[in-house]
């Protein structure tokens, strides 16, 4: 059985289109979150017991709830942000809530890569806590924060496979569909290959960006 | 002026307590170049991070020309800062941003024209000697280069004083000095007085004025550095003094006075002050009937003022002797009979000799 050309470039960009959508959002609450996660921390500039013991465990719980659980568990709340819980636009929602709380965990990690020197230097010039952040720990940490997107959009590309489940099509949905389900062994090869294909790509760009950040090579 | 007045900090880690700072007292002038030596947990970390709040007294107040800075508010504090500039062991600069970036970055977190920037930035960069590095980064520069960047940043938004935390301790020897030096121009040409912590007497001799030394969170002496050098009161102290004032008699000068006896007398002198620039050893040779030798000398300035010891070696009858060591003591100089004939002094400085050695 030959592979549809016609399908498969409607699933790649189905794919893309979930991944970039689901990265935007994805990032911002990630940011928040992670930035949060870090500056509410004991002994950070803007220490809160509160909301960092509320934070933490949130975060936790997104992160072991297995994406295909969570595609169909928030159905109710997909609904009511998208107005539908199927299709490619739904699958987004339950995308972003996956993604957002493993980029804080990323970005928390890289956040606390920063020198605790740099944040010091920063407290005896006088900066405010959102001088701090925006000033200081961002850019210092950009390089090690491009790279944690990027491993965030691989990681993101293989959720967007599951997508299929509630209707959002992608090209995970195509090697199941049509090559896992009708025994085409040639389908799921050409899916996969691709799905390498952009996989490889975003790491090469994330390195190159990373790399000339941190001005080596 | 910096007031420290019964400053105590306490950290609180589970169930114990540590003590970092007890009752500090201390009075830093204008114009100062003060020094705090002593050993690590000492509590002198944590005494210079007091003075711009990033440590708050658990009891005490810290007085920043006669304001507390723990009374006013946020805001306020945030414009104080600017007075007070730090630098750091680990220079702390930002490895994303070049050098003009890193040494503009205190006046950008408040409102300044750009070009007032600029200007100023390159103002403080050709002070500190690095207006060619404008646009490097900092993994690009040497570590004295790095330290020129963090004390250009500390001036930049013109404060009055300036706080060095071990700022020449990650530095080799010869860059220290350099770093000293420019330390020193800061406090003359632009009148900032400095409070600098350390734990190497080299750069209290160097360039400090004043000098204080800390133990067990306590400061156990403190003073003028010629008093204190030439009259320590406490252990730690004679330590920090003697590893940069060698005043140990070195086991050369003992293997010599094996062979001479007799009619050699050996005398230790010490300077404080101006009188080491008066020519005694040649005046003694000539009043009395004696033979001088210089066999060892350590002659250091402090504040400008020569600060030291030679050790001579005086051939001659008992009694002229004696006359010529009348003759040298004074306010500014003390000698005393190190090892001579049937003295009672060799002992006492035999045992000394240990004591010293390792400092």
């Amino acid at each position: 059985m030959e592979v549809n050309r016609q399908i498969l470039i409607e699933a790649i960009w189905e794919t893309l289109y979930m991944v970039s959508i689901a990265l935007f959002f994805g990032a911002i609450l990630g940011f928040i979150l992670g930035i949060t996660l870090v500056v509410t921390r004991k002994g950070h500039i803007l220490e809160n017991k509160v909301i960092f013991s509320i934070v933490n465990p949130i975060v936790n719980i997104f992160r072991s709830i297995p994406f295909i659980i969570l595609l169909v568990a928030i159905i109710p709340f997909t609904r009511l942000i998208v107005g539908t819980s199927i299709g490619t636009t739904a699958a987004i929602v339950p995308l972003v809530l996956h993604v957002g709380p493993y980029i804080s965990r990323l970005i928390e990690n890289s956040l606390l890569e920063v020198d605790d020197g740099i944040i010091e230097a920063a407290k005896a010039m006088g900066a405010t806590p959102f001088q701090i952040i925006r000033k200081f720990l961002l850019p210092e940490a950009f390089p090690s924060l491009i790279l944690s997107v990027t491993t965030a959009t691989i990681g993101l590309i293989g959720a967007t496979a599951m997508a299929g489940a509630v209707g959002g099509g992608g090209l995970g949905d195509v090697a199941i569909t049509y090559g896992y389900q009708r025994f085409d062994n040639v389908t799921i090869l050409v899916t996969v290959v691709i799905l390498v294909a952009i996989v490889q790509l975003i790491q090469s760009i994330g390195n190159i960006f990373e790399r000339k950040l941190r001005r080596v090579g | 002026m910096i007031e420290f007045r019964k400053v105590s900090k306490r950290f609180v880690t589970g169930k114990r307590t540590i003590t970092a700072l007890e009752d500090v007292e201390l009075t830093i002038n204008k114009g100062d170049i003060f020094g705090v030596i002593g050993f690590s947990g000492a509590g002198k970390s944590t005494l210079i991070r007091t003075v711009n709040l990033l440590e708050t007294p658990t009891s005490g107040e810290v007085l920043i020309e006669g304001k507390n800075l723990q009374k006013i508010s946020k805001k306020e504090l945030r414009e104080e800062k600017k007075n007070i500039g730090m630098i750091f062991q680990h220079f702390n600069l930002l490895n994303s941003k070049t050098v003009f970036e890193n040494v503009a970055m205190p006046l950008l977190l408040s409102k300044h024209t750009k070009k007032e920037v600029e200007q100023r930035v390159l103002e403080v960069l050709q002070f500190v000697g690095l207006e060619d590095k404008v646009k490097s980064y900092p993994d690009q520069l040497s570590g004295g280069q790095k330290q020129r960047v963090g004390i250009a940043r500390a001036l930049v938004t013109n404060p009055s004083i300036l706080l060095c935390d071990e700022a020449t301790s990650a530095l080799d020897p010869q860059t220290t000095k350099s770093i000293l030096q420019l330390l020193k121009r800061v406090n003359e040409e632009y009148k900032i007085t400095i409070l600098i912590i350390t734990h190497e007497m080299e750069v209290i001799k160097e360039i400090c004025n004043r000098v204080a030394v800390m133990e067990n969170g306590r400061v156990i002496e403190s003073g003028n550095i010629l008093d204190v050098f030439s009259n320590p009161q406490t252990e730690t102290a004679r330590n920090f003094v003697s590893s940069v004032v060698h005043d140990e008699i070195p086991q050369s000068v003992y293997r010599l006075m094996e062979i001479h006896n007799g009619r050699s007398h050996i005398l230790k002198i010490d300077f404080v002050g101006l009188s080491s620039g008066q020519p005694i050893i040649s005046q003694v040779a000539k009043k009395f009937n004696v033979d001088v030798n210089i066999l060892f000398g350590n002659i250091t300035e402090l504040q400008s003022i020569p600060f030291g010891n030679l050790i001579v070696e005086v051939v001659g009858d008992s009694i002229e002797v004696q006359k010529a060591i009348d003759f040298i003591q004074s306010d500014t100089v003390n000698v005393k009979e190190v090892l001579g004939h049937g003295s009672k002094q060799t002992n006492f400085d035999r045992s000394n000799l240990g004591n010293v050695v390792h400092g």
